[in-house]
């Protein structure tokens, strides 16, 4: 239990998406005008982080590591599919990501229309396909550590997301140089906030 | 549809625009997430550059051929597919020559597929136009999205530890004995933001055309 809530306090803090790997910055930067929006957002990559991450490691322990083959018989138990990890990853994800679409569809159409065209641009979110890889990389050992891993990175993009929005809105009245105005900003900002984020380093339960 | 040469003033400036007026990172915002992460250190920052200009190139020309055969419904699958196809390639050969920076690039070779300069120029241009300008638009796009990185992991890797290509270049012009100490807050990640906020800066002083109104 102890280690499910370390890896969990670690992927939201200490291991930002944002932060620590500038992943999701494309999205990120340009969701993030208001608040409203970005928790849409934000909760969308929760989702399907939640959710890609342990069906990718289902696939990486059943299929594509060495030697995972060998509950289908005792001939491929020398068979490394690795290499075709990539492919197989983006596959389970772009799927992911068109059935989320369907659902919010169906069930929050005002959502829906203000996602526009963000909700399939999570399939090339690299902070989802990143989360599969850092859970390969990183090889976590049951499938409720590799699933509290997606949550948690999911929840930390969100803050991040939330947080920079509530400042765009606000910087919105102050007297920004025009040369910095909206993108160099806003890299700024995030920096700073990521040298806070940096605060947590070493904290374990 | 008029015929005009490969290097035509036109297609010229499909090389040159990305560079500056409509730089895939400072001006579409594409490609950021790989940028930032690869930028410690100068020889990872060329080799992820020269990776991605080998996929996208390569996947802009394909695309492009192939761009009367894709139903627009699922043009966005195809597209993955020939991207992590070509990723796949472009990891192989690194870990084959190049260990040590493909163990340093760790999941950020993979993370190609998702970056978005691949994806958007694919969808904004390759579907769009003939193989030789799409092969044309990779190229220009990748230097620009090149020349942001190399200036990034310039000042960080001078900076921070005093080297540039890992040859001690402070200790040499003997600056450390003025007094000068590396400043280990530009390896970390949040530094790589501001330098990049810092570089948006000065790129739009110099061109005020893309200064954003209020």
């Amino acid at each position: 239990m102890q280690d499910l809530a370390n890896i969990f306090i670690k992927s939201i803090f200490i291991d930002n998406m944002v932060f620590a790997y500038f992943l999701g910055m494309c999205s990120y930067l340009a969701v993030s005008k208001t608040v409203k929006t970005s928790v849409g957002m934000g909760a969308a990559v929760i989702f399907v982080l939640g959710f890609t991450v342990p069906v990718n490691y289902l696939l990486e322990n059943f299929v594509l590591k060495e030697g995972a083959l060998a509950w289908l018989s005792s001939d491929f138990a020398s068979v490394d599919l690795s290499f075709l990890s990539f492919i197989m990853f983006i596959a389970v994800i772009a799927s992911m990501v068109q059935l989320v679409e369907m659902l919010v569809e169906k069930f929050s159409p005002a959502l829906y229309s203000s996602l526009g065209i963000f909700l399939p641009l999570i399939a090339v979110n690299c902070a989802i396909l990143g989360g599969s890889l850092f859970m390969q990389e990183r090889a976590y050992t049951t499938i409720t550590e590799a699933t509290v891993f997606g949550l948690g990175s999911g929840l930390g993009w969100f803050l991040a997301i939330v947080g920079i929005a509530a400042i765009r809105e606000k910087i919105r009245y102050s007297n920004v140089p025009p040369a910095l105005r909206g993108l160099g900003i806003t890299f700024i900002i995030t920096g700073l906030m990521g040298i806070a984020f940096m605060s947590f380093m070493g904290i374990k339960l | 549809m008029s015929k005009d040469s490969l290097f035509s003033k036109k297609n010229m400036k499909l090389l040159s625009d990305p560079l500056n007026d409509n730089n895939p990172i400072t001006v579409q915002v594409l490609g950021i997430c790989s940028a930032l992460a690869i930028t410690v250190q100068l020889k990872p920052a060329i080799v992820m550059a020269i990776s991605v200009m080998v996929v996208l190139s390569v996947a802009n020309v394909l695309i492009s051929l192939l761009r009367n055969l894709i139903p627009s419904r699922i043009r966005i699958i195809v597209q993955l597919v020939v991207i992590a196809a070509l990723v796949i390639l472009v990891d192989q050969v690194l870990k084959a020559f190049v260990y040590d920076v493909s163990k340093e690039l760790s999941v950020f070779v993979g993370l190609i597929i998702t970056n978005c300069i691949i994806m958007g120029r694919l969808e904004a241009f390759a579907l769009g136009n003939t193989p030789g300008k799409a092969f044309l638009d990779g190229l220009g796009n990748s230097f620009g999205y090149g020349i942001i990185l190399i200036i990034v992991a310039f000042f960080r890797e001078l900076l921070g530890s005093g080297t540039l290509f890992g040859f001690p270049v402070l200790e040499s012009l003997g600056v450390y004995e003025l007094g000068y100490e590396n400043n280990g807050m530009m390896i970390l990640p949040p530094m790589a933001l501001i330098t990049l906020g810092v570089v948006i800066w000065i790129q739009r002083i110099k061109n005020s055309k893309l200064v954003e109104s209020k």
